[in-house]
């Protein structure tokens, strides 16, 4: 990952386990399988803290396709990724809501990691 | 059905072993994602946009009602319920873990079944007419020639890492419903002037984003021949194929470049020099293979069947079913019943693990314990006694499984698209839903006839858009998602590729514009004339129009 790849601001991290697939999020100190603890980094320095962690946790083989995500923040302070694939990818199948994260589902085993 | 031998039960097994270390390696670090990714593809395990996806083979489309239970109990253990019939007849389940996959390979051996080569570059799941044995048209069942080829592809050393994807289909009849010309290798079982049993072989077809007819290259190959001609096709294409870059890898841009009259020149050449002999199968393997598909222990029945025409009179909805799904069978008394995955509503080709116990039970009980999976992603009962139709539509009355629309243009092909993929562009399966509830009064639908609507995600086209009368290709444009329509392909022998109607629209304006193309046909077609017959015969402009009309709508 380099900065000349590097979506607008702001910014958050996120991969998919290893062992599980599941789509994780950075919080600055675990991957968490719950998109409103994801670490917003609102300036170039934070952009750069994720992708050293994205490359640290790829390196560990802890998740797979880690990469940044442009987002908005919502009323409420939450992120939202800008773009529908990244959305989808966040809450879940748009024509199954009773499945996926959107659901309140996860296939992360919790003693994973 | 065909049965594993020691050899293939043995095989299968090391492969389930092999993949168990491959995880357990990539988990303690030995290996890399870079390595492991092509050993979990050949495998069948894809990372999709939520969770990992596995790709199932079902090699010709056929299923014992054991295997599919077995599907039923993987689906509730290991994902959340259901699987998906792709157009290349395998299933998919969307959320297996990793860490549950060798397990899953392990209940697939169990019941003769596994996931190599459903991915990377190799030959991959050979698919045949669904209505192999059913067919009164049928020179000779594909079955026996697409397990041959199974049996040679399968880890096959020279074709192991070809310079792309390699599909093969088969069909045994004059009436293509394998799209062989859509496919690397198209094989159409014939007779010659002699009476005897040969193969026309096509190459060079393929959709995506360089969608191509497959082109004859032999018209008559004769049928002991099949393997080493074969080989002389792959061995050309390994040493020729482009692999400097993945969009043009593929043997269809191979057969383009350099034409297919040359194309053609060099298989010969390379014919002549191979060892022929070595490589064909030999007749008593062909043989032993064949017999797994002699045709199950048929009844003599009346041509007609007095409960059958009763049930009909009795039940309008039953008569509609039957009308709409049932196929003739070669043998008086029976037919072949296509069970529709195309619910009003519902995403295509997806059916949950109950649906497939029912389906399980129905095979066992009423069609000699046979079911087939169709390249537009419907279930077949290939042999039911017409004496027990009736029965068999009220079980899947009751399943959710009586949607009576085969062939109808609430049939629609769709590709997982954006919902699942992690290559997708844009959503399918809402598309695909949103006209289903358009188009779903019956009576319409059987008024319009048989049309079909296929919907890709992205250029890939696994919903093959390119070969429906009516394409819709998702896109991206301006971060939104956007519609191309094509009109006028077809995926029969008159295999045609579809042409764009106009710029793309926004989903929202996708079920007006095909209700006005719909319009456009019931103004203008002759008595009896099918859709594609229409659009063939008044060309494109009258349906760009309505494209035009659409984009030039007041918002």
């Amino acid at each position: 990952m380099t900065a000349a790849k590097r979506p607008p601001l702001p910014v958050i991290l996120l991969a998919n386990d290893l062992l599980d697939g599941e789509v994780v999020f950075w919080t600055g100190r675990v991957w968490s399988d719950r998109p409103q603890e994801a670490l917003i980094a609102r300036d170039e320095a934070g952009a750069a803290l994720l992708e050293a962690a994205a490359a640290e946790a790829l390196a560990q083989n802890k998740v797979v396709d880690a990469y940044l995500v442009d987002v908005a923040l919502d009323g409420e302070g939450r992120a939202v990724p800008r773009h529908y694939r990244e959305k989808i990818k966040t809450e879940g199948p748009s024509v199954r809501r009773d499945l996926g994260k959107q659901a309140g589902q996860s296939n992360l085993v919790p003693t994973g990691h | 059905m065909y049965r594993y031998d020691e050899f293939d039960a043995r095989f299968v097994r090391e492969r389930v072993a092999q993949f168990r270390d491959q995880v357990a390696r990539r988990l303690d670090g030995s290996l890399t994602e870079d390595e492991f990714k092509p050993l979990r593809l050949k495998n069948g395990v894809y990372l999709q946009l939520h969770a990992y996806m596995l790709r199932i083979a079902i090699p010709y489309g056929t299923l014992s009602a054991r295997q599919l239970r077995q599907l039923a109990l993987i689906g509730e253990k290991y994902d959340r319920g259901y699987g998906h019939f792709t157009t290349r007849t395998n299933m998919q389940f969307n959320w297996p873990r990793l860490r549950d996959v060798p397990e899953i390979l392990d209940l697939l051996a169990d019941v003769e079944m596994h996931c190599i080569q459903t991915s990377g570059n190799c030959i991959r799941n050979v698919t045949a007419d669904h209505f192999a044995g059913v067919a009164a048209d049928e020179v000779e069942d594909p079955r026996p020639t697409a397990e041959l080829i199974r049996q040679w592809s399968s880890l096959h050393p020279e074709f192991d890492y070809l310079p792309r994807k390699f599909k093969i289909a088969v069909t045994g009849s004059p009436q293509d419903r394998a799209v062989t010309k859509a496919h690397d290798i198209g094989l159409r079982i014939l007779r010659n002037a002699k009476g005897e049993i040969g193969y026309e072989v096509m190459v060079g077809g393929g959709l995506g984003r360089t969608p191509m007819i497959a082109k004859t290259i032999r018209a008559f190959l004769p049928k002991a021949e099949l393997l080493a001609y074969l080989e002389a096709v792959l061995r050309v294409y390994n040493l020729e194929g482009r692999r400097d870059n993945k969009y043009k890898a593929r043997v269809k841009i191979l057969v383009h470049e350099i034409g297919a009259e040359k194309f053609t020149q060099l298989v010969e050449d390379e014919y002549a020099r191979l060892d022929g002999p070595s490589i064909v199968a030999d007749p008593q393997e062909v043989a032993r293979i064949a017999a797994y598909f002699a045709p199950p222990a048929y009844e003599k029945l009346p041509l007609r069947s007095t409960g059958f025409d009763a049930a009909k009179t009795q039940n309008r909805a039953f008569a509609t079913w039957a009308s709409v799904n049932l196929f003739p069978h070669k043998l008086t008394g029976y037919a072949a019943a296509t069970i529709s995955l195309k619910n009003i509503g519902e995403a295509p080709g997806d059916v949950t693990s109950a649906q497939m116990r029912v389906l399980a039970d129905l095979a066992e009980k009423y069609s000699f314990d046979e079911l087939r999976i169709t390249h537009a992603q419907n279930v077949v009962l290939p042999h039911v006694k017409q004496d027990d139709l009736f029965a068999v539509w009220q079980a899947l009355v009751a399943a959710d499984l009586a949607s009576a629309n085969a062939g109808l243009i609430t049939d629609i092909i769709a590709c997982p698209g954006l919902d699942y993929c992690s290559l997708a562009t844009a959503r399918s399966i809402p598309i695909a839903q949103a006209l289903a509830q358009r188009f779903a009064d019956q009576e319409r639908q059987i008024e319009i006839g048989e049309l079909n609507i296929k919907i890709s995600g992205c250029i890939n086209a696994c919903a093959h858009h390119h070969v429906g009368h009516i394409g819709i290709l998702g896109l991206e444009k301006s971060g939104k998602e956007s519609y191309q329509i094509t009109l006028g392909g077809d995926a029969t022998l008159n295999a045609a590729i579809g042409e764009r109607l106009g710029p793309g629209l926004d989903a929202e304006d996708v079920p007006d514009t095909i209700e006005r193309i719909v319009e456009v046909y019931l103004q203008h077609r002759k008595a009896g004339e099918p859709f594609i017959d229409a659009v063939r015969r008044l060309g494109l402009e009258p349906f760009k129009a309505v494209v035009q009309e659409t984009l030039h709508a007041p918002a």
